[in-house]
């Protein structure tokens, strides 16, 4: 089956179609069906996958509009392929634990398959304004998602998310566009195929600027400081499967972003810029742990340490080594694993109680000591203890750093501590202790619904913590192959130094 | 004595005339038919013009083209842009025309005079866009327009009349304008044809005092054209006219006479940019940046859709403006490929403003389509709310829906001659724009209906010919990503049979 990779982007979209067919009764069972098909297809891949080729597998090409160089161009390799999988992945339990009384159950089954066929969308293409297109459509049904299930502040939240995405991939259309009128001059065709711009040479004043205009796309996307201020708002007013959504996948395509347009297009510009990302990354490692200390409602505490680790992830991203790369993916994966968990299971707590507020818990354990050690290995892995998922991309992410400036290293390890901190007096406050509110006694503990959804991930939490490789081994394969076309493309010679693809070349 | 004119018949070339004079006798014949008959259904004359168009279409694709393909005492240039306005200006006038068969009875619609004005404005633009003689394109731009101030009109309310009398007036200024410019061209050159008038500017260039008759002429030509396509600071009169005609007309204002406008600003000003007249350019772009940001700023704040949606066409006009300032030749296939992409969607808008127009005004004192008789609606109607956030996406540029593909064209477009600030003006603009979209869709998916509307308040007017409309609209929307390359390709070949400027 060639064309594994359409049959991944398009199928959610053409279940969502006939979704509007079926029964609401019946549309949650429908969309855990489809979305199972949808992992299956997508794990398939895996076990399809050549993991010895660090280029695109299962590319497929059709022209669209040849006269302005557009074509319909997927492929999927180590970077992608994960992040795909995850994406699958956390549709399908945010599907499992979506109550059966939401209201409006079909329109939410029909967004989150459109939303599903854009994210998969978004990491498969290779084509510009494919890219484009997908990345623009994933703001219509997360708009709706936000805005119809949300809190009291829903659409002024959901606006806000729409219009600031939007704002800033305008600009990074722009960017595209003079890519496009670049490659046109180069070679005298049009093309928006960015394994075409790979072998296309930049001036260094054409990169700064071109990689200013993709910055202010994906920037706003990851969120970077100071640019994060619509995730809070976001988060604090979504349903929890929209939480869970944009913290696992949509925030990555901003990261995705950076790893597949910035990089390798722009490599000297991306060496030159690494200085001030890596500022704004670790002023937001510790300005949003910080902030995140100051919460006192439990959602917005997970939301600002979620963007407190995306900052982690940009370090690795802009660290130009293998070890920094690949960590910095690996991390993409686990914190979609970890934030999405997360949000799920301060979802579970609110629909039982009504409230996200901090001290209106304490001493859940004793109450409910299944939520409490799921919370727990969730929390373990988001401060990064070794043997969970988290410490694997954190540890290669600093390690990677470390070979870039050690006193950022230090800063970002410091914040990580500062992390644990915060991470843990929520979960002692909410947790131990006596019962402080009366009203607590009565909980249920997790029942057969939410416990499908989150034991996968603890497993998989506990899975990829111990070992690994499966998942690392096609990472590191393609982010070496994506690091030695920087170095090759890079045209300063400091570029070339500043990119370190193995160990033994640094020695 | 006079001497006695000698011209072969041949020489006259009368198949450029073909095109208008269908659509005249086309009117015509309408006309006679109300003669002999009293009392027929609106529905005949309907179809009566859209064969009547259909004919049109097929006399205009079938003519030969070329970039000197002159006829009429050589008045007529039937140049590629000349057969490709046309075939737009058909095509639209096709779709928007079934939108009179609605299920209530609306006072203009029973006269045949109206079906007859209708084509004579197609006639009026149609000699509008195939000429390069100032005189012709006057007379076509002052029969066209004289035609729709009365179709305006005819919508028998008291903003309606306000409306034409609004545009009227408006439109004699500009019409002042025009012939106070053609006037100046004149006094320069000896001639009222663009090609003789470039060449005799070229040649007197060097001259002292022509430079500032040169700019005068075209100065008072940008204003009249400035008030056409509704450009600031000239685009006052919009939002009302809009407002007070009916909504199947406030759409095909919205597309029609401003390709129109677009075809002959091509003409004129992309001339005086080839003879390096660069202050025009400048004014140019100056008016566009300006135009698109006022009127986005003005479309925030609006309440009544169908007036949003009038801001919103002005500062779509003032987008496609940037590529008059451009003037190259993908800037120029930019022009057309969004308003053709443009048509669909304005044309499904509008539509769907019609389905939902009353005879009283039941939602607000003042105002047809207030912001609060969407809301809900998709509770009420969920495959209306549907369809009208698509075109509101689309009109935002979200893609892959239509409007988008032209939008990245001309924005391309500006990127490939180098005003990178200028792209991301519009890109910005674009931001902006998505936010009074936006709230339409705000209010039809995430808003409480008000308990006193349903289905049959909102579905008023509906009706099969109107639900096959914007089933089209819809189709074209969605599917355009299909249909920009053969599109791109086949105004690219128009393109290419124009000289411009020459």
């Amino acid at each position: 089956m060639d064309s594994i990779l359409s049959i991944l982007i398009f199928f959610p979209a053409l279940a969502g179609f006939l979704g509007f067919v079926v029964d609401k009764h019946s549309a949650k069972v429908y969309g855990v069906a489809v979305a199972s098909i949808e992992l299956i297809l997508s794990l398939w891949l895996w076990a399809k996958f050549d993991l010895s080729n660090a280029g695109m597998q299962f590319s497929e090409k059709v022209d669209l509009i040849p006269q302005f160089g557009i074509s319909y161009n997927v492929g999927v390799d180590g970077i992608s392929l994960f992040i795909v999988i995850m994406a699958a992945l956390i549709t399908l339990l945010g599907i499992i634990l979506l109550r059966d009384d939401t209201k409006k159950m079909k329109n939410m089954i029909v967004s989150l398959l459109f939303l599903e066929m854009t994210m998969v969308g978004v990491f498969l293409t290779l084509d510009a304004i494919i890219f484009y297109l997908f990345w623009e459509l994933s703001l219509v049904p997360m708009l709706y998602i936000i805005g119809a299930w949300g809190g009291a502040d829903r659409v002024y939240a959901a606006v806000k998310f729409f219009l600031y995405t939007f704002a800033g991939s305008l600009i990074m259309l722009v960017g595209l566009l003079s890519m496009a009128y670049l490659y046109h001059t180069a070679t005298g065709n049009w093309s928006f195929s960015i394994l075409d711009w790979y072998t296309l040479e930049l001036t260094e004043t054409q990169q700064f600027w071109i990689f200013l205009a993709f910055f202010s796309g994906f920037a706003i996307k990851v969120p970077m400081f100071p640019f994060h201020t619509w995730l809070p708002w976001a988060h604090g007013q979504a349903p929890t499967i929209g939480s869970v959504i944009l913290a696992a996948v949509l925030l990555k395509m901003g990261t995705y972003g950076f790893v597949r347009f910035s990089l390798p297009i722009l490599p000297d510009a991306s060496v030159a810029f690494t200085p001030f990302i890596m500022t704004l990354s670790i002023i937001m490692i510790i300005y949003t742990a910080m902030v995140a200390f100051a919460q006192k409602d439990m959602k917005q505490v997970i939301a600002y340490s979620s963007v407190s680790h995306m900052g982690v992830i940009m370090l690795g991203v802009f660290a130009m080594n293998a070890e920094g790369l690949g960590g910095s993916i690996f991390l993409m994966l686990s914190h979609g694993i970890v934030s999405g968990a997360l949000f799920m299971l301060v979802g579970v707590i609110y629909e039982r109680t009504g409230t996200k507020v901090m001290s209106e818990f304490g001493g859940l354990a004793s109450i409910m000591p299944v939520y409490a050690t799921i919370f727990g290995v969730m929390l373990m892995a988001s401060v990064g203890l070794p043997l969970t998922i988290g410490f694997v991309g954190e540890f290669l992410v600093l390690l990677g750093f470390y070979h870039v400036s050690t006193i950022g290293t230090i800063l970002a390890g410091t914040t990580i501590i500062i992390g644990s901190v915060y991470m843990l007096v929520l979960f002692k406050r909410s947790f131990f202790g006596p019962v402080t509110n009366e009203k607590n006694r009565g909980l249920k503990d997790l029942d057969r619904r939410e416990l499908t959804a989150l034991i996968p991930l603890v497993m998989i939490v506990v899975w990829l913590g111990v070992y690994p490789k499966p998942v690392l081994g096609p990472i590191d394969n393609s982010v070496k192959l994506l690091l030695t076309q920087m170095e090759k493309k890079a045209i300063s010679t400091e570029t070339k130094e500043a990119i370190v693809i193995s160990k033994k070349e640094a020695k | 004595m006079l001497e006695p004119v000698n011209i072969s018949f041949e020489a006259l070339n009368l198949s450029t005339l073909m095109p208008m004079l269908i659509a005249i006798g086309g009117g015509l014949i309408i006309l006679l038919i109300d003669l002999v008959k009293e009392n027929l259904h609106k529905s005949l004359y309907v179809m009566l013009t859209i064969l009547i168009l259909l004919v049109d279409l097929g006399a205009t694709t079938g003519l030969t083209y070329g970039a000197t393909e002159k006829g009429f005492f050589d008045v007529l240039l039937m140049d590629g842009i000349a057969v490709l306005s046309q075939v737009l200006i058909l095509v639209a006038s096709i779709l928007f025309i079934p939108l009179s068969l609605t299920s209530k009875r609306f006072h203009e619609y029973s006269y045949p005079e109206f079906f007859a004005l209708f084509l004579f404005m197609i006639a009026g633009f149609q000699f509008m866009v195939s000429s390069d003689n100032l005189i012709l394109i006057f007379v076509g731009l002052e029969t066209a327009s004289l035609s729709l101030y009365t179709l305006i009109a005819l919508h028998n309310r008291n903003n309606s009349f306000e409306a034409a009398v609004k545009y009227f007036t408006m439109g004699a200024l500009a019409a002042g304008f025009f012939t106070m410019g053609s006037a100046v061209l004149y006094g320069i050159s000896g001639s009222l044809e663009l090609g003789q008038i470039a060449t005799a500017i070229s040649e007197r260039m060097n001259d002292s005092g022509v430079m500032i008759l040169v700019l005068g002429g075209a100065g008072l030509l940008l204003a009249a054209f400035a008030f056409k396509l509704s450009l600031f600071p000239f685009h006052t009169w919009a939002p009302d006219v809009y407002e007070g005609a009916s909504a199947p007309l406030a759409g095909y204002m919205s597309v029609v006479p401003k390709i129109a406008a677009f075809v002959v600003s091509m003409r004129i000003f992309e001339m005086f940019i080839e003879l390096q007249v660069h202050w025009v350019q400048t004014m140019i772009i100056v008016l566009a940046v300006i135009t698109m940001t006022i009127t986005n700023l003005m479309a925030l704040v609006q309440e009544d859709v169908k007036r949003m949606l009038a801001y919103s066409s002005i500062s779509h006009a003032g987008f496609v403006m940037v590529a008059i300032a451009l003037a190259t030749d993908k800037a120029n296939t930019g022009v057309f490929l969004y308003y053709a992409l443009f048509m669909f969607t304005n044309l499904g808008a509008f539509t769907m403003l019609w389905v939902s127009r009353h005879k009283d005004r039941v939602h607000h004192s003042r105002f047809d389509h207030p912001y609060e008789k969407f809301a809900g609606m998709i509770k009420i109607m969920p495959m209306g709310a549907i369809v009208m956030a698509l075109f509101m996406l689309s009109l935002a540029g979200v893609p892959p829906f239509s409007v988008f593909w032209g939008k990245i064209y001309l924005m391309s477009a500006t990127v490939d001659a180098g005003y990178l600030w200028l792209a991301v003006v519009m890109g910005l603009n674009s931001a902006i724009a998505a936010y009074y979209y936006l709230k339409l869709i705000v209010y039809m998916f995430l808003k409480e209906p008000s308990s006193d509307i349903n289905q049959k308040i909102v579905y008023y007017n509906v009706s099969k010919p109107l639900l096959t409309i914007l089933g089209f609209a819809v189709i074209v929307t969605v599917a355009s990503i299909f249909m920009v390359n053969p599109l791109i390709d086949y105004i690219n070949t128009m393109i290419q049979a124009t000289n411009f400027g020459i």
